[in-house]
């Protein structure tokens, strides 16, 4: 059943995917910078600041969304030992990480002109540096532990224990009272967001996504090239 | 499944019950220490004033805005639709920082205040921060929807 998940598979995929890949990438990014900062309209309140929310939203949705990845294969991880999962956190880590920063400087650059302030320990600004740490200490796990297989156990430990801050950043703005204002999109109401910048914000999701896809693809492959070197092997076969 | 899969699969789903168990509790006590801003009526309710800096949440009252321009001292009230509070803004800042208050800073819009309390209804304001809200929309939306009568009175916030 688990053949799907060998992690030699990604050596099999044509190059012409990850052309195909880059393509797609660079049209969705550069159609959605056209849509987000140019076509799209100014805020009725904050007037052009509401652009840095086309950079801001995705990179905050990503980096929740591969945390939670993340988390889910660690435990897969911990109880049914598929090694491949744990490449696969490893792999997403950096990229997750990336984005949570990318969330945290977009947000202080459009509090301070909206706000009056670039930070505020709120529950939902505090949750968020919570989650960036979360990323910190699991990459330095894997850099400080030299032994693979306690590397694996206490990251994913550490990726488990951060998937309970995920929901924790998610509702924050409901729970408590926050200066963050409270989701725009949800699932099961109609969008407080006008479609003329829904649309671009979505464009620019789905080439954020894309382009994780591509780094985790490249970051996969070299950790699966450095397990080789380090005579890990046996662990890939499993 | 192989036995000492399940064995760690056990050993997984019980530690996730403790641990959500746990989380409840501490959810619960954190529930009356996060309070990043109180309302007026909080603060009117509360027996005791709160003392050091707090902040208080709501709406700027509509017309309460005044500035002296010899004090650079800006007046407010700031309101929950049900209590009022007072709100005296010392901003020696505004002089030396432009735009101090925050762009959104306007009348009926969200506002928090940090600052102290110097009676149940007087706060000296030490910092100002506007909130925004959830809704997004093109000057030309708000407009036609204030003269059509559509304007939700949520998008005041």
């Amino acid at each position: 059943m688990f053949s799907l998940f060998q992690l030699k598979k990604i050596f099999q995929l044509n190059e012409n995917f990850f052309y195909w890949l880059k393509i797609t990438f660079l049209s969705l990014i550069i159609f959605g910078l056209i849509l987000s900062l140019i076509v799209s309209p100014k805020d009725y309140l904050q007037g052009d600041t509401v652009r840095i929310m086309y950079v801001h939203v995705p990179a905050s949705w990503l980096a929740l969304m591969i945390f939670a990845a993340m988390g889910i294969s660690s435990i897969i991880t911990l109880v049914f030992k598929i090694r491949v999962f744990t490449i696969y956190a490893k792999s997403l880590a950096p990229i997750g990480f990336t984005f949570s920063l990318i969330s945290i400087f977009t947000g202080s650059l459009w509090g301070q002109p909206t706000w009056g302030t670039f930070w505020t320990w709120d529950a939902r600004l505090t949750s968020m540096l919570v989650l960036v740490f979360f990323y910190i200490f699991y990459i330095l796990s894997w850099k400080f532990i030299k032994n693979f297989f306690v590397a694996e156990k206490y990251s994913s430990i550490l990726a488990i224990i951060g998937l309970a801050n995920l929901p924790i950043i998610k509702f924050s703005v409901e729970w408590w009272n926050t200066l963050h204002q409270p989701a725009s999109i949800k699932l099961t109401e109609s969008p407080a967001i006008h479609s003329s910048m829904l649309m671009p914000l979505l464009i620019m999701f789905l080439g954020f996504s894309v382009f994780a896809l591509f780094i985790f693809f490249i970051r996969y492959k070299t950790e699966v090239l450095q397990l080789q070197e380090n005579k890990l092997n046996k662990v890939l076969k499993k | 499944m192989t036995p000492s899969r399940k064995k760690r699969l056990t050993y997984f789903l019980v530690s996730a019950v403790v641990v959500l168990i746990l989380g409840k509790f501490i959810f619960n006590s954190l529930q009356k220490n996060t309070i990043y801003f109180f309302s007026p009526t909080d603060l009117y309710l509360n027996s005791e004033n709160p003392k050091g800096l707090i902040r208080v949440g709501g709406l700027v009252k509509k017309g309460s805005v005044q500035e002296n321009k010899n004090e650079a001292t800006y007046t407010f009230v700031v309101t929950d639709l049900k209590n009022d509070i007072y709100v005296e803004y010392k901003g020696i800042i505004y002089v030396e920082y432009k735009g101090i208050l925050p762009n959104l800073f306007q009348e009926e819009k969200g506002v928090v205040v940090e600052g102290t309390l110097k009676d149940k209804k007087f706060l000296l304001g030490k910092t100002i921060l506007a909130k925004h809200d959830e809704n997004y929309m093109p000057p030309e939306v708000a407009e036609a929807l204030k003269k059509s009568g559509n304007w939700n009175k949520k998008y005041d916030q």
